[in-house]
């Protein structure tokens, strides 16, 4: 049997990495005739940055939350209906930093409870969002939705193009994951790995079970609600059924499918979730019930998730293990 | 107008407490989460109208027809094809797959027939009956006599019969009940039979309320989940008082409260009963635990 030598993460090669992702995220701006394809690029990006809020929770801290799609509808609303009033470079820290605190509340259940029942109370307070965003309607706008959303300009440079906005958004994408790399691999990513691993244990080490919980619940929805603020101006239009339950699913479906607790996991979820559809089109509207049956299939063969293919990939490629991003 | 309140929701609540009773089976069981539960109604709903409206086969025979082959798709073969393989793997890739089954089921409904709603005839007449000042319909008295009669049926089956107590035995702890000689694996599937078995009644149930569409059961499944945590997860007796109470809870504050809000109630209740009784109602706390 020959053993495969490891790649080491170097700070060289993370740097080249780094780049090299940026470049995937901002090239479709610039190659990218189709402006339909470029939505989807965009929407990748997006979709990205709220499966790795999710991954954080799920993959790293080991909770469960079903209420991504609500922290996204917090951060879009809070963008839609103050980007105007204020700005939009305040409107998308200020919906990030509501999710922030809503998601400070919301983990405190998951000190108590786990599993199903942790499921159980993010699933609800997505509804409930669900409902206030559907009946408030001299806020919200109601079902009506809220029209208009401009496209944000910062003195000079203009996001109104759908290329430039696309980078705008790569770029806060990309600059969001590479703080969550610097936080995983901080002693902080670290004591996430404990309490998922054996709670008990981490506790005894020192680990305050609690802090950390609460953190990474509020972190991981924070998340979502900037990738919700950079959602709602991309559409130009958003109304509560956006934010349903079904998107909060499937930001679940992007992590586990992707690969939990791997830091490539959400990014390759959200590729396979946004350009799967689009391959299979052909077979219109039998592509979701494709989708889901493969879904399940990556499941069974893949416990691991999709995340499972790249590292095989790599290494028959490379003739080397695939980088451990995260210790 | 609080009798006829009360029999409402007695009704809604009788079909939500036999949909939960087969989701907790399933926990107990077998630690599967089913979040496709509520399709397990739509589907042989949606079977009901294709045998007896469009073939036009007798209803008994439509019916006794529509609980084999849901039992054989929904219990047999999510058993073998979707559960074993990923049973051991813990809670999660499970929660997962059935969420994906769901969509399949749905989005599958939409293309092979329809996304609109179906008419279904309800087995009883629905003339109106009065009793004082309150009028409710004989759909609702004969929901919660079927009700009962599953119930009690399935509470006789689990506690008298030799079958029943290894049921029991494997959802209380799969391992020693292998040790002792139970099949367990056997006995998850029967509790899938189960599950799929009690899901056909209820639809036949619930489909004349509700009409058939291929979105019906997203709803279902969710209040049946409520109704299961309400009560206690692990006790049968505690889905029976938690479906009655999350469609008590539901007509009561449709009624008085806000019908906007009516979904949120039940929510909040939920939420108070996981913060402060996480086992539920009725329920025990479980000393042993899966990973």
């Amino acid at each position: 049997m020959n053993t495969v030598k490891a790649s080491k993460v170097t700070p060289l090669r993370a740097s080249i990495g780094w780049l090299c992702l940026l470049g995937i995220f901002v090239l479709p701006a610039f190659s990218v005739s189709s402006q339909y394809i470029l939505y989807l690029a965009s929407l990748t990006c997006i979709y990205t940055l709220t499966a790795a809020g999710l991954n954080l929770i799920l993959g790293y801290a080991g909770q469960i939350s079903l209420a991504q799609a609500a922290f996204m509808g917090i951060g879009a609303y809070t963008v839609a209906l103050l980007s105007t009033k204020l700005s939009f470079w305040v409107a998308l820290p200020l919906g990030g930093g509501i999710a922030f605190v809503l998601g400070l509340v919301l983990g405190f259940p998951s000190l108590k409870v786990k599993h199903h029942y942790l499921a159980m109370i993010t699933l609800g307070f997505n509804i409930i969002v669900y409902l206030i965003l559907m009946n408030e309607q001299e806020i919200t706008g109601g079902s009506y939705g809220v029209f208009n959303i401009p496209r944000p300009k910062a003195g000079p440079i203009d996001f109104t193009s759908n290329e430039s906005y696309h980078i705008l958004i790569a770029l806060v994408t990309c600059f969001i994951m590479l703080l969550t790399y610097w936080t995983l691999n901080s002693q902080w990513g670290r004591a996430f790995k404990g309490i998922r691993e054996n709670e008990l244990r981490a506790e005894m080490l020192g680990v305050s079970l609690r802090n950390y919980k609460l953190l990474a619940f509020a972190i991981g929805s924070a998340f979502a609600g900037i990738a919700g603020g950079l959602l709602a101006p991309l559409l130009g239009y958003i109304d509560p059924t956006i934010f349903n339950l079904g998107f909060s699913f499937q930001f679940l479906l992007m992590v586990i499918v992707g690969g939990s607790g791997r830091f490539e996991g959400p990014f390759i979820g959200a590729i396979i979730i946004t350009i799967f559809p689009e391959i299979f089109r052909v077979a219109e509207r039998l592509y979701f019930v494709i989708f889901a049956l493969a879904a399940m299939l990556i499941l069974i063969f893949m416990p691991k998730g999709a995340v499972t293919l790249w590292d095989w990939l790599f290494q028959t490629i490379t003739g080397r293990e695939a980088p451990k991003l995260t210790k | 107008m609080i009798l006829q309140l009360f029999i409402k929701g007695l009704s809604l609540g009788a079909v939500y407490a036999l949909i939960a009773i087969g989701f907790s089976l399933l926990w107990q069981t077998s630690r599967t989460i089913n979040f496709a539960q509520g399709e397990f109604v739509t589907l042989p709903a949606f079977l009901m109208v294709l045998l007896a409206l469009v073939f036009k086969i007798p209803f008994a025979l439509a019916l006794i027809l529509t609980i084999i082959i849901s039992g054989l798709l929904l219990g047999y073969l999510m058993n073998r094809v979707l559960d074993r393989p990923l049973i051991e793997k813990g809670v999660l890739p499970l929660v997962v797959a059935t969420i994906a089954l769901g969509f399949m089921i749905r989005d599958s409904l939409i293309i092979s027939w329809t996304p609109e709603a179906l008419y279904f005839p309800s087995l009883v007449p629905k003339k109106p009956l009065h009793l004082g000042d309150a009028t409710f319909s004989a759909v609702d008295l004969w929901n919660i006599f079927v009700a009962t009669l599953i119930i009690s049926g399935l509470h006789l089956f689990v506690k008298r019969t030799k079958t029943g107590k290894a049921l029991q035995a494997v959802s209380q702890n799969r391992d020693v009940a292998n040790i002792l000689g139970i099949n367990a694996s056997k006995m998850i599937l029967l509790a899938f039979l189960i599950n799929a078995v009690i899901a056909g009644f209820s639809s036949i149930l619930i489909a004349p309320i509700y009409m058939v569409k291929y979105d019906m059961g997203v709803e279902l499944g969710l209040k049946a989940f409520y109704a299961a945590i309400i009560g206690g997860f692990n006790q049968t007796r505690g889905a029976l008082l938690g479906g009655l109470l999350v469609g008590l809870i539901e007509t009561f504050t449709a009624a008085y409260i806000s019908t906007h809000y009516k979904g949120a109630f039940v929510l909040i209740v939920l939420m108070v009963v996981i913060v402060f009784k996480p086992e539920g109602l009725l329920g025990e706390k479980e000393l042993y635990e899966y990973r």
